[in-house]
């Protein structure tokens, strides 16, 4: 039963993209199909809880392209905790762009929608892939379909934001990953994801690090330094591709393809012996703490909190390079928790495009006023992002600062401790600006952004409340890993 | 009975067909003989292809005058595989062709252009089957002469220069053919192709077998247009009719390598060809070479058929690299890519000939809002392009697995750079037109109108077919694996 | 056999070269056909010169003949020549509508042309 789950899980928003082509004159039914979709989906994942839980691992071969290397799902831990916040977070986003769609007055929506569904489609295979193939191939199919919505407004700022975005991450993708897997294969004659990995005893410590380095580098999604720039330039998208695709489905992508490799094809055990991977974990210090910096110079809100994500993701390859259970479990909890924060930033950010038609941090004094509830959940979500309770981010730290000290590296303590700094330094700023600065010449009439959009931001705003006191389903799901 | 004359008949129905086609010469006419014999010559194709795989090579003496006297005709899984490609290719673009020749062609040249077409299938189907190495030059003479008449009927003059050119460097590669025959039939007394393979051994040392070997080598290698002797490549395709580019692209070149495996695997023996010759390592560096400049100059065409000519000259570098490499992984990535190359390259002169019929233009400057006015075909070009560069789930890409595989194999780092470096080229071209046709403004005055029917099929087919093997290889993949392992003589 | 003895080959080479290096040098279109056409020849004789046999007689059966010449080659070049003819016909067509087309047939001139377009 849940073999043809996977398979659907795959399939249903491809077809609730199909179907909002179809109902694309009809522009309410047209959202209904989307929320549908969204809401089918969910219960199609959360259907693969209990049997993960109970240690099994569901999985379905699709195809056999190339002898050998099946087109195969599988649902196991990571991939499952990955599928449910793209699931949920895809709803309360589609509920959020149908309020900022229509208040921006937005073209193409139908095609914009379609897209969407496309890449949550996509972004369900990365989650559920059974072997590297899978996974690269669905990798490059989220690139694809997310080029049309970084792209959607046509214009000549879009059009190069663009390039910059497939320019990145299908060179980093053909070049360095790709080759990665088929060594993998040639390697290790099997490319599946397989608990303790695969790669033990198949290669010298160098050829290890080089191929961890690939994989590192060639999983652009992740946007480890020096391959970032095409998270910024993917920001000319309208407001709720960068709030799911940029904040969550893509980046998470990308560092949960990274978790998942780390996991299951080097295995922990292979890394933490041979040490091979040292100078990778340097390279996510170094982008945590210059994307923060980064992202202290940037007046664009939106660019902001782009530079802001690339530093948070290099948390989560951090975790993932420490290799340790502690590591691991603070690089999963992160994906979740940074990916409820981050997004709220981002529905917070469109909100004030639709309602105040504002782009700069330095155009918002006084805005807290006039949008109080949009304010004061970029507030919350700040704090969460900068891992201060009561709010979720805080676990993830905690659980990589363990991880770090458990691997020996206490300096790794003070770059995440740096970094917290940092976060306060370029979050905070906003909200007590717009609460206690004063514009005197502020035009009046401004008014909170329209209802669909506030409801997205409060569902969000509350996990990120809710992800401190209850962060146990995480750890629960994700145990089976850490043995 | 049939079944016995199946050989035969593949090459006899075009031939037959082209005769008539000169005497019906009214357009509809010609192109429904056209069609039909192509047809007819897919599903011989396809059937010599299933008695090969179930039971075998197949021996037939041509008039029954059996081998050292007569000319033989051997089908093995090599060149069953290659005539399938060439004519399911031709079949596909002849339903494409009836519109677009229409267009392109004067009405009392159409005729003549139809029996040009079928004649040149003929000689490509004629090289493919022939096991006689002389018989093989008359039918590669055959299919270059019909080649150079269609591509001087393209409507720009400029296709005038491009076939003289063609006709020169053309002559000359199959002269070199010529000489190359003479020099082994000197040597051995003999031009059937397992007869020499026999004899050669024995001989391998003198300078006769080495110069005959060189010379075919540099015709073959013009034949093929392996850089630097694909001067006349570019100009030939872009100024052909779309159908003859699209016919010729898919077709052409993969015959002329076909000929080159032939004599290197099966005539010569890999042990001199590629070990006692210093063909492997010539192969490596032109084909590198290939790909990374041709991709280059791609990326600067205005004019999207040049580009694609010229994106042909790469990727006849990848079909090198597979055989320099000289191993059954490196040759099954090069018959495996003969076949996905024919399909990415079919689709996409395809979807440019329907853009051609529609707005008469092939440059990249008339493609500006393309994407919303032609969807269908510029659906048809996405995935072409996808494939050429290689994205999973196309085609292309399968390929690309193997090649590179292959290479790690071998462990030929720098080929593996160079393959990967080739496919990011192709991004680079392949995505100016994308953004071009997607998200630059339209004309004014443009509107809504795509091509009819009759070429958005065929072009589809060639679409789907690129997906499709993306993920079913089994025919693709499973019949390379084993003509690779055939010719290298292996038990697959 | 001394190097004199094998002087129809060394008449294969001069020509073969003659030809081909007309190919290459003329701007005239047909020049070169000419030059490709004397390339084509050289190699005739080649053929013609590996079926001849010291001493043999014309290959129909007689009493007392033990030795004839191949007659093979003669046949497989009748069929070259044929080729030849054709391509040689062929090319010239073109040349005559490439003269209609640009008013001439030097290369650089066309060349020319086709630039200022």
């Amino acid at each position: 039963m849940s073999d043809s789950l996977l398979t659907w899980i795959v399939f249903t928003p491809l077809i609730g993209a199909a179907a909002v082509l179809l109902t694309g004159r009809w522009p309410n039914l047209r959202e209904a199909v989307s929320l549908i979709t969204g809401g089918v989906l969910i219960t199609q994942v959360t259907q693969l809880i209990s049997p993960v839980l109970a240690g099994e691992t569901p999985s379905v071969l699709l195809a056999v392209p190339v002898p050998g290397v099946p087109l195969a799902l599988q649902a196991e831990p990571l991939g499952l905790l990955f599928a449910l916040i793209a699931a949920v977070l895809w709803v309360a986003t589609t509920v959020y762009a149908i309020g900022y769609m229509r208040g921006h007055g937005e073209k193409h929506q139908t095609r914009f929608f379609a897209f969407f569904a496309i890449a949550i489609s996509a972004t369900m295979g990365v989650a559920l892939a059974q072997n590297l193939f899978t996974l690269f191939l669905f990798y490059e199919l989220l690139t694809l379909s997310t080029y049309p919505l970084v792209t959607h407004a046509g214009t000549d700022e879009a059009r190069r934001g663009g390039r910059v975005y497939l320019g990145i991450l299908m060179g980093t993708s053909m070049g360095f990953l790709l080759l990665a897997v088929i060594w993998t294969w040639q390697l290790a004659g099997t490319t599946a994801f397989h608990p303790g990995g695969i790669l033990a005893d198949k290669g010298s410590p160098v050829v290890v690090g080089v191929l961890y380095a690939l994989f590192a580098f060639g999983i652009g999604k992740a946007a480890l330094m020096p391959f970032h720039r095409w998270l910024p330039a993917a920001m000319v998208a309208p407001t709720p591709v960068s709030a799911l695709l940029h904040a969550v489905a893509v980046v998470k992508a990308g560092v949960f393809a990274i978790l998942k490799i780390t996991v299951y094809v080097f295995g922990l055990d292979l890394l933490s012996v041979t040490g091979a991977t040292t100078p990778i974990l340097w390279v996510a210090a170094i982008t945590i703490i210059g994307a923060s910096l980064v992202a202290l110079y940037q007046d664009n809100l939106k660019r902001r909190l782009a530079y802001s994500t690339i530093s948070q993701l290099s948390y989560v390859v951090l975790g993932a390079v420490l290799a340790n259970a502690a590591g691991i479990a603070g690089a999963a909890v992160h994906i979740a928790t940074h990916a409820v924060g981050k997004i709220t930033l981002f529905f917070c950010a469109g909100a004030i495009l639709v309602a105040a038609h504002k782009t700069r941090v330095s155009e918002l004094d006084g805005l807290g006023r006039q949008m109080p509830i949009t304010m004061g959940a970029f507030l919350i979500a700040s704090l969460s992002i900068a891992g201060l309770p009561p709010m979720a981010g805080l676990w993830g730290k905690w659980y990589l600062s363990i991880g770090a000290l458990d691997a020996g590296y206490g300096v790794l303590v003070g770059v995440l401790m740096l970094s917290t700094l940092l976060n306060i330094a370029y979050l905070l700023p906003i909200p007590l600006r717009a609460f206690f600065k004063v514009d005197r010449d502020a035009p009046a009439g401004i008014t909170e952004a329209p209802a669909a959009c506030l409801i997205a931001i409060g569902v969000t705003t509350t996990l990120c409340l809710v992800l401190f006191f209850y962060p146990a389903p995480i750890l629960q799901l994700i145990a089976p890993l850490l043995g | 009975m049939i079944s016995a004359q199946l050989p035969a008949l593949q090459v006899v129905v075009p031939l037959i067909a082209a005769a008539l086609c000169l005497v019906l010469s009214r357009p509809l006419a010609a192109w429904t003989l056209t069609f039909l014999a192509s047809a007819a010559a897919m599903v011989v194709s396809f059937l010599l292809l299933g008695a090969v795989m179930d039971s075998g090579t197949i021996d037939y003496a041509f008039g029954g005058w059996a081998a050292p006297f007569g000319i033989a005709y051997r089908v093995d899984l090599v060149n069953a595989y290659v005539l399938m490609i060439v004519s399911t290719i031709s079949t596909v673009v002849s339903v494409f062709a009836r519109a677009s020749v229409a267009s392109e062609i004067e009405k009392h040249n159409q005729g003549f252009f139809y029996t040009a077409w079928l004649l040149c299938l003929t000689g490509l189907l004629g090289i493919a089957i022939t096991g006689d190495a002389f018989n093989l030059f008359v039918f590669l003479e055959i299919s270059s002469l019909s080649s150079y008449v269609l591509i001087a009927m393209g409507s720009d003059r400029r296709a005038l220069t491009a076939a003289y050119q063609y006709l020169i460097m053309g002559t000359i590669g199959a002269t070199f053919i010529l000489i190359g025959v003479g020099l082994l039939y000197a040597l051995t007394g003999t031009l059937n192709m397992q007869d020499l393979a026999e004899r050669l051994p024995d001989v391998s040392g003198t300078r006769t077998a080495r110069t005959g070997f060189a010379f075919l080598t540099v015709g073959l290698g013009l034949k093929i247009a392996l850089l630097p002797l694909h001067l006349w490549l570019p100009n030939a395709y872009a100024y052909a009719p779309s159908a003859v580019s699209a016919f010729l692209a898919a077709t052409a070149t993969k015959v002329a390598v076909y000929v080159l495996l032939r004599f290197v695997f099966s005539v010569f023996g890999v042990e001199f060809a590629l070990g006692a010759m210093p063909l492997a390592i010539g192969l490596a560096i032109l084909g590198a070479i290939a790909v990374l400049s041709a991709s280059t100059v791609a990326i600067f065409q205005e004019n999207l058929k040049r580009m694609l000519a010229y994106s042909s000259v790469a990727q006849i570098g990848y079909l090198a690299l597979g055989i320099s490499l000289a191993t059954p992984a490196g040759l099954t990535a090069t018959i495996l890519h003969l076949f996905n190359h024919a399909l990415m390259k079919g689709a996409l002169f395809v979807a440019l000939g329907c853009i051609a019929w529609r707005i008469g233009s092939s440059r990249l400057q008339d493609f500006a809002g393309l994407g919303y006015r032609m969807p269908w075909t510029m659906g048809v070009f996405v995935v072409g392009g996808l494939s050429l560069i290689g994205i999973p789930l196309t085609a292309g890409f399968i390929s690309k697995w193997y090649l590179v595989l292959a290479a790690l194999e071998k462990g030929w780092w720098p080929i593996i750079v160079v393959i990967i470096a080739g496919s990011l080229l192709a991004v680079l071209y392949v995505w100016k037109v994308v953004e071009r046709a997607y998200l630059a403004k339209p004309p004014e005055d443009a509107t809504r109108a795509e091509a009819p029917p009759s070429m958005l099929i065929p072009a589809w087919l060639l679409a789907i077919a690129n997906l499709y093997f993306g993920f079913q290889t089994h025919l693709s993949v499973g019949v390379a694996t084993r003509a690779a392992a055939e010719l290298f003589g292996i038990a697959p | 056999m001394t190097i004199a003895g094998l002087y129809n080959y060394w008449i294969v080479i001069l020509l073969m070269m003659t030809g081909f290096y007309v190919v290459i040098s003329s701007g005239n279109l047909v020049k070169k056909i000419i030059g490709l056409n004397v390339f084509q020849a050289s190699v005739f004789i080649l053929y013609i010169s590996v079926g001849k046999m010291a001493g043999g007689r014309v290959p129909i059966l007689q009493e007392g003949v033990s030795d004839y010449s191949n007659p093979l080659p003669h046949v497989l070049i009748l069929t070259a020549i044929v080729v030849g003819v054709s391509t040689t016909a062929l090319g010239l067509a073109l040349v005559v509508r490439i003269r209609e087309a640009y008013d001439s047939v030097e290369e650089v001139e066309i060349h020319r042309q086709d630039e200022s377009l």
